[in-house]
């Protein structure tokens, strides 16, 4: 069965969509909890201490996160492998472009592919910067999350790369939820408006509470 | 004209020995009992060639293939789905009267016989007329998405010619669905490595040993390499030889070489003047023309033909009050009303025409007005049963059929004529069959709307598969044919001479201005309406364009290579033999009957006039050679069941 | 009209192919798109060149055949075949440009005739109903809802002409393959082969060397039979539920 899933390219897709809602799924609880951004460096650091702590005394310190972080990994690297091996066999499915070229489909389903990678980009960097701390661009300080974000967003290559980023996720996700939806089966004629409006609307939700951030750093409201 | 081609003579008649007799309702069952049976274990020894995969050929290779016989299946088509029985619109009939409207098999049988004009076997008839009802049962039973009503039951319509509802449908594109059917049974077969398929691969002439059919020459088209392919039994499921008038509702690649080469190895060529001209079509809109769309006769349903009542009256349809239009169908023939068979539509058309009464461009066209349909029914139901008719007839007029009336004219559209067959689908070669529009048997002088593909699908799905049983268990061990036979050498000679001919005369004209020019002339002088000087006319000339042909044809490239000069050039080569066949048909036959219209032979009102004491039979004619006169060898037809009258549709 | 038209033009399926240009004149608004390209290669003949070959057939927009691409669309800018394709879409003085449908899975044979075999073998994989002849019951027996039977027929319109694959910038046979499982699995008649159908076209589709579906909808605007892209959903879902149902 998992062989047969993950030979075809139906089952690769399906895999894609899979993957691709878990990690909507968490990005919908991170936003939530940048917004608590807003509510000052106390809440803001009690809530990053609580994600170390979830599940206690079941869970063992961080047991959940580092859950949490494996399932994230193995989305991420089942979505990109999929999407690259899906890209591989489509372009060679079509290895010679047409003569008289015509612009094609729309913004969000062309750049599925440089979007992803963007968004592949940013992962990095965004756990070097604010996980790790390894490129990041003030003093580091493990368990100051607030601090941190506040450094990050005090540069302007810090505002680039992240607006950039979360414009690209809003791309991203308006054609991939509904490509999800489509692929698991779940579209419908009567569904299919209520599925795109959806969509739309988790990605505006995403990009504008995401990038809520950087704004209320750059405004002053958060410093 | 050479004077010795209307010479012919007249041989021995021809008796179809494999009808049995007694009550005809029982002559299949009869048959089929009789028909010798091939052990299921020795099937799979025997090879018999199909070429073609419409309705006939398609249903009769999977049939074939799933009792056990291995099938070597030919089409010139890219792909075995695209034979032209994909265009027919209609239905289909069968006498399964879910309709409790009184519908019978022998009500089908005796609609049959008379719509042919009683000039058909009444045995193939009433067994055509059996067969319909397992027809329906087995294309359902393969997905075929028939029309159905909300308790989820098959829904039916009328035709032309009947009074009942017996036409099964799948909106307007019936044969594409049936023909989908006999594919998707093909393709499972193909698969399962009972059928070895070659598509994009054209017959171009047949292979007789010993006097027996043994297997065909075939070109592939990709490549130009000429093949020997062979078999026990051959099997033309090749269609009509519409396209001999250039313009016609058949598909531009539909050809009569495969029965045209048969004829000439010897198979008799019955009936070929028996045309079918259609009374819906497209009328033509100039000289670039290279084909007529049909219009499904289903229109007639709901759509009232008219013309305007005074000669050389240019109005705008809409213009023209309603007393001042005169419904000629529904005036002449009350009781039939639009709904008259084809070949009397036709010829009203061409009447009023003729009068000057005829509308559009060049007064060639009279208007099929759904006004009063959509006053009755509203737009939306004539959307629903008509829409696609209608979304093709804007594309192509640019007009619209809602607002104003569409304009229709008689086309060629299909031919009753075609290799003389027997009860058991054999022509008079041993072990060559035709089936579907190649053979000659069921529709007599005029064939009835959605019988087609129920005589299509009968041949393929179930009388071939039964009588060619007999042949095989009768002559069980032929030796095996090899491409050193001095019989294969010389076709094989003579296929490759013939194209290196072509290839070589590098004259001065297109193989399709010789077409055009050979089905101009048709049109005119073997059309709907046939005269004695006509004709001799047309065989006058024939001969001319023939010989101008091997003096001015011009096919560029080579036959080593994908070349489609080449394959129309060839196909010409036949249409300019058959249609001088057609036209002497057309001139020994000095009767009216169905689509065979003689002007000389008319009813005091216009109508066909049948003489049935000279001609109450079927003229399967013999090649001698090319422009030499051929033998008449006549069948004659007894009617024990549906005693000829004169048809009356009033 | 008088028009510049810029041909694909190959040798063979060896050869290179290259665009070369044509001049057509005195072309009728009336004429279809092929009747122009006849036009065409009745003069090219009287020249001794090589007329363009081109696929086609009952020239009534059924049998599938016809397939040009079209200044970049797939059966050119009406939602129909090419053969009912018409010049009043054009007008005098237009440069039109006449490509063959490209993907590594049609092959070009010549000009602008491409290989379309590979859609068979799909068929030949599972998209037909095991019905032999002679065996089927009373077509009464089992009425199917006429909703079904009309979502059948649907998908069943398909024509197998490959503008779907044309146009979708992965080279794919998803709306192809689709529309033949929708049609078949929607029948009660279809539903002992329901599962192995779906998974067996799906396979052969993806051997034949078609790309994957990115959803983009080039295809179902392309489809001149208007087989809606919701059909794909439909397969996929058919899919997921075979791969559930069936152990292999």
């Amino acid at each position: 069965m998992a062989r047969t899933v993950w030979d075809s390219t139906v089952g690769k897709k399906t895999v894609m969509a899979v993957s691709g809602l878990i990690m909507l799924l968490y990005l919908v609880t991170h936003m939530i909890g940048n917004l608590k951004i807003y509510f000052g460096a106390g809440e803001f650091n009690a809530y990053g201490h609580w994600l170390r702590t979830v599940g206690e005394p079941f869970m063992h310190y961080e047991w959940t996160l580092w859950l949490i972080r494996v399932v994230l990994v193995v989305a991420v690297v089942a979505h990109a492998v999929s999407a690259f091996q899906l890209s591989r066999r489509d372009i060679k499915a079509r290895p010679s472009k047409y003569v008289h070229k015509k612009p094609r489909a729309s913004y969000a389903t062309r750049t599925m592919r440089w979007g992803g990678i963007i968004l592949g980009l940013f992962i990095v960097w965004h756990v070097l910067d604010l996980t790790t701390g390894t490129v990041h661009s003030g003093g580091f300080q493990e368990g100051h999350p607030y601090q941190n974000i506040v450094d990050t967003f005090s540069t302007w290559y810090g505002n680039a790369i992240y607006i950039v980023a979360m414009l690209a996720l809003g791309l991203h996700i308006r054609h991939g939820f509904w490509s999800a939806a489509q692929t698991l089966g779940a579209g419908s004629r009567t569904r299919d408006r209520a599925l795109k409006t959806v969509a739309n609307v988790l990605a505006l939700l995403l990009t504008a509470g995401f990038t809520a951030v950087p704004v209320g750093v750059m405004t002053g409201v958060v410093s | 004209m050479t004077a010795e081609y209307v010479n012919y003579a007249t041989g021995e008649p021809v008796v179809d020995t494999k009808a049995p007799s007694g009550p005809v309702n029982e002559r299949w069952d009869k048959r089929r009992f009789e028909a010798k049976l091939v052990n299921p274990a020795n099937r799979r020894k025997h090879t018999v060639i199909v070429v073609g995969t419409g309705l006939a050929g398609g249903s009769a290779g999977a049939t074939l293939a799933e009792q056990g016989y291995h099938v070597v299946q030919f089409c010139y088509q890219d792909s075995p789905r695209r034979a032209h029985s994909i265009a027919a619109q209609g239905g289909i009939n069968a006498a399964k009267n879910y309709r409790n409207d009184g519908d019978s098999i022998h009500r089908l049988f005796y609609d049959t016989v008379k719509g042919g004009d009683f000039r058909a076997r009444e045995s193939n008839v009433h067994r055509l007329a059996q067969i319909s009802v397992e027809i329906i049962d087995q294309c359902v039973a393969q997905g075929v998405p028939f029309a159905r009503e909300y308790g989820g039951l098959l829904d039916t319509r009328s035709f032309g010619g009947v009074q009942v509802s017996r036409t099964f449908y799948a909106r307007g594109q019936t044969g594409q669905q049936l023909l989908l059917g006999a594919y998707q049974a093909l393709s499972r077969q193909i698969a399962a490595g009972n059928i070895e398929m070659h598509p994009r691969t054209e017959m171009l002439d047949l292979i007789v040993v010993d006097g027996r059919a043994r297997g065909i020459v075939a070109r592939d088209l990709i490549t130009g390499k000429i093949d020997t392919y062979f078999a026990d039994a051959v099997v033309l499921a090749s269609g009509g030889y519409g396209n001999v008038f250039y313009l016609s509702t058949n598909a531009m690649n539909s050809n009569a070489t495969a029965v045209w080469r048969a004829h000439r190895r010897g198979a008799y060529f019955a009936n070929p003047c028996f045309t079918q001209i259609h009374p819906t079509c497209i009328p033509r809109t100039g000289d670039h023309q290279s084909k007529l769309t049909l219009m499904s006769e289903s229109l007639r349903n709901d759509g009232r033909i008219w013309v305007p009542k005074a000669r050389g009256d240019d109005r705008p349809a809409n213009k023209i009050p309603e007393d001042e239009r005169d419904y000629y169908l529904e005036r002449i023939y009350p009781s039939f009303g639009n709904l008259v068979p084809r070949d009397i539509a036709s010829r009203a058309a061409k009447n009023v025409c003729d009068e000057g009464r005829g509308v559009g461009p060049g007064g060639q066209g009279v208007y099929l007005d759904f006004a009063d349909a959509i006053k009755r029914m509203g737009r939306g139901a004539v959307e629903a049963k008509y829409g696609n008719l209608f979304d093709m007839y804007q594309r192509i007029t640019d007009e619209d059929p809602y607002e104003v009336p569409m304009r229709i004219y008689p086309a060629v559209h299909y031919t009753m004529g075609g290799l003389w067959v027997d009860y058991d689908l054999q022509t008079t070669i041993p072990g060559l069959f035709a089936i579907g529009e190649a053979n000659f048997s069921d529709h007599g002088a005029n064939r009835l709307g959605a019988s087609a593909l129920m005589q299509g699908l009968a041949d393929g799905y179930f009388v071939l598969p039964a009588t060619i049983n007999d042949y095989l268990a009768r002559n069980p061990h032929h030796e095996a044919v090899t491409d050193e036979h001095p019989a294969v050498q010389e076709v094989l000679a003579e296929t490759e001479d013939r194209l290196n001919l072509l290839l070589s005369v590098d004259g001065d004209r297109t193989p399709d201005s010789f077409h055009r020019e050979v089905g101009e002339l048709m049109w005119e002088f073997c059309g709907m309406a046939r005269t004695d000087s006509g004709l001799r006319k047309a065989l006058e000339r024939i001969p001319q364009i023939r010989e101008e042909f091997w003096r001015r044809i011009k096919v560029p490239g080579t036959g080593e290579e994908f070349n489609q000069s080449l394959e129309k050039a060839n196909r010409v080569v036949d249409y300019l033999e058959l249609a001088e066949l057609m036209c002497l048909d057309a001139l020994h036959r000095s009767e009216s009957c169905g689509g065979h219209f003689r002007e000389e032979s008319q009813t005091p009102d216009g109508e066909a006039a049948r003489r049935d004491e000279e001609f109450a039979y079927a003229a399967a004619w013999e090649f001698t050679e090319t422009g030499a006169a051929p033998v008449l060898h006549k069948e004659d037809l007894v009617f024990e069941y549906v005693h000829p009258t004169q048809r009356s549709y009033a | 009209m008088k028009l510049t038209l810029r041909v694909w033009r190959q040798k063979n399926a060896d050869a290179d192919g290259a665009m070369s240009t044509y001049e057509v004149d005195g072309i009728s608004s009336d004429m279809s798109f092929l009747e122009m390209l006849d036009t065409l290669n009745e003069e090219l003949i009287l020249k001794g060149e090589d007329p363009v070959a081109f696929d086609h057939d009952c020239r009534e927009g059924i049998c599938g055949a016809c397939s040009l691409v079209i200044n970049g669309d797939a059966h050119g800018p009406e939602r129909t075949t090419t053969c009912q394709l018409h010049m009043r879409s054009f007008k005098d003085g237009d440069t039109i440009d006449i490509e063959p449908w490209r993907a590594s899975a049609f092959p070009v044979i010549k000009d602008l005739v491409v290989d379309r075999s590979a859609f068979d073998r799909i068929i030949q994989a599972g998209g037909y109903i095991t019905a032999p002849t002679g065996a089927a019951p009373e077509a009464h027996a089992t009425p199917v809802p006429k909703p079904d039977a009309d979502f059948a027929f649907e998908h069943a319109e398909c024509i197998g002409c490959g503008a779907c694959v044309a146009a979708c910038p992965n080279g794919a046979a998803m709306l192809f393959t689709s529309a033949k499982i929708n049609h078949l699995n929607v029948l009660p008649q279809g539903a002992p082969e329901r599962e192995t159908r779906v998974l067996d076209m799906v396979a052969q589709m993806d051997d034949e060397g078609f790309g994957g579906c990115t959803l983009t909808g080039e295809c179902a605007t392309a489809c001149p039979k208007g087989i809606p892209l919701m059909s794909i959903t439909g397969m996929n879902k058919e899919w997921l539920r075979a791969t559930r149902k069936v152990k292999r």
